[in-house]
């Protein structure tokens, strides 16, 4: 944590689904190059909120969005703002891994460099091969590019979806619960993997696992039927929060 | 619904209590010893010793249990790490009482020498800021422990006190020399007594502010 230089700012973010208002008031500020974990019961809004942040939420029938979310000081709801340009900037990773089934390997992590416009087939390789790299899967997959994407384990397809969202180099990325579908060597994987990409990449992450934010996050996030109710460093919020919600929560004594 | 884990927590804390009530009666047994003149009573500080020693081991392994199974956070963590440091003071604390005993044993085969009201005060509030530090473990109760690391410094002055008076009788009358070294080494046994006392005051703060008051100079 030694740069503290804010790279997405959060404010007066509100997020309703018709009428039922999902998300509310919430101010927040990531710093560039570090974890942030977003726990908080069932439906306390930390999904929503995190899809809000590369303005996926909007595309839910009846769903809408007030406030601000400034990456880099540019409000990503401003009316000029293309959501595709955002979502390349503003990466995402989700729950239960999602290849492209009728893509091998290869193509999976080249899919967004293509969509970009890039043809050149060796600055691919290399965009393919550094992405791999970087999400620890190079060397488990490096003589079967062309497999399909699918005949992966679920580990390794979890980590083949971060290697696509890293291949068009955003500087944030979101995850949403990850891990919770891989068993615990496959998550201890995404876990480092996720440690050794704060050297580039901003992480903001949705989990369940009250040890795992604990162990990969800078900071921490609990929401509470929408709202914000604690955001501080990690190490403060897991030995001595500042609000009994938050103690309650992760003692286990909720409701 | 308690969940399991905090029915293990209470349990763990009871057994803190019953560890405190042996090293009170070791401290009270081998005090009496010594101010009544009655050394068949330091049989008794040998078995709460005993106990003491089975219960430090208890407690460790209780704690181990939990942090390897529960993986415990912010409070709950708070609590067994205090627990685990708390266990080492009492422990030490069942040592100083037998300390105490054998000291006061040699004293007993001296001609007596004054100074036992001191030895009376001494462990009175010794016993007190045992009983007092860990109710305040219980009743979750920062002020009380903070109560007790006042009394730490009634006892360091009773300590000093008794040293100037001892240095002077020895001075004056070298009969008493090793009559009073007993009861010097007594004392300082009821000193060392204290500051485990303070130590687990310290701990209760910890528990219950989150708050690390060591090694810095008291609020008033």
């Amino acid at each position: 944590m030694t740069n503290t230089r804010p790279i997405l700012e959060v404010k007066k973010l509100n997020a309703w689904f018709g009428d039922h208002h999902a998300v509310r008031d919430i101010n927040l500020l990531v710093n560039e190059r570090e974890v942030v974990a977003c726990m908080g019961p069932s439906g306390c809004g930390k999904s929503t909120f995190l899809r809000c942040l590369n303005r996926l939420h909007e595309e839910v029938p009846g769903a809408t969005v007030d406030g601000t979310v400034s990456l880099g000081g540019q409000d990503i709801y401003a009316r000029n703002v293309d959501p595709v340009i955002i979502r390349r900037k503003i990466g995402m990773v989700f729950q239960k891994p999602n290849p492209f089934p009728a893509l091998s390997i290869y193509e999976n992590v080249a899919v967004g460099l293509r969509l970009a416009g890039v043809r050149n087939t060796r600055i691919l390789n290399e965009a393919v091969e550094k992405s791999l790299r970087k999400a620890a899967l190079w060397e488990e997959v490096k003589d079967k590019l062309k497999a399909p994407g699918l005949s992966l384990s679920g580990g390794q397809q979890q980590r083949l979806c971060m290697a696509r969202a890293l291949a068009v180099e955003p500087p944030v990325i979101l995850m949403d619960e990850p891990t919770s579908a891989l068993d615990p060597i496959s998550t201890a994987k995404i876990e480092e993997l996720i440690i050794e990409l704060k050297k580039s990449v901003t992480v903001i992450i949705v989990t369940h696992n009250l040890q795992q934010a604990a162990r990969i996050s800078d900071r921490t996030a609990f929401f509470l039927l929408g709202e914000l109710v604690e955001y501080d460093l990690t190490s403060k919020v897991f030995t001595n929060p500042k609000d009994t919600r938050t103690e309650q929560y992760i003692t286990g004594r909720f409701g | 619904m308690e969940r399991h884990f905090h029915t293990e927590l209470r349990q763990l804390k009871d057994q803190i209590l019953a560890m405190g009530g042996y090293v009170e009666r070791a401290i009270e047994e081998a005090t009496q010893a010594l101010i009544r003149r009655e050394p068949e009573r330091f049989a008794k500080v040998m078995e709460a010793e005993t106990k003491i020693n089975q219960a430090h081991i208890d407690i460790d392994e209780h704690c181990f249990s939990l942090l390897a199974r529960q993986a415990p956070l912010a409070a709950d963590l708070r609590l067994i790490l205090a627990l685990l440091k708390i266990n080492t003071d009492l422990e030490r604390m069942g040592d100083q009482a037998v300390n105490i005993s054998h000291n006061a044993k040699k004293y007993l085969e001296e001609p007596p020498v004054q100074f036992l009201l001191e030895i009376t005060k001494m462990a009175f509030e010794v016993r007190s800021m045992v009983r007092d530090s860990l109710d305040a473990l219980v009743k979750e109760d920062g002020q009380l422990a903070r109560e007790v690391l006042k009394k730490d410094d009634s006892v360091d002055n009773l300590k000093n006190q008794m040293f100037r008076d001892l240095i002077a009788l020895m001075k004056k009358d070298p009969s008493t020399i090793e009559a009073a070294i007993d009861l010097l080494l007594i004392a300082r046994n009821l000193e060392r007594l204290g500051d485990h006392a303070t130590n687990i005051a310290e701990d209760v703060i910890f528990v219950t502010t989150g708050k690390d008051v060591r090694h810095k100079p008291r609020e008033s």
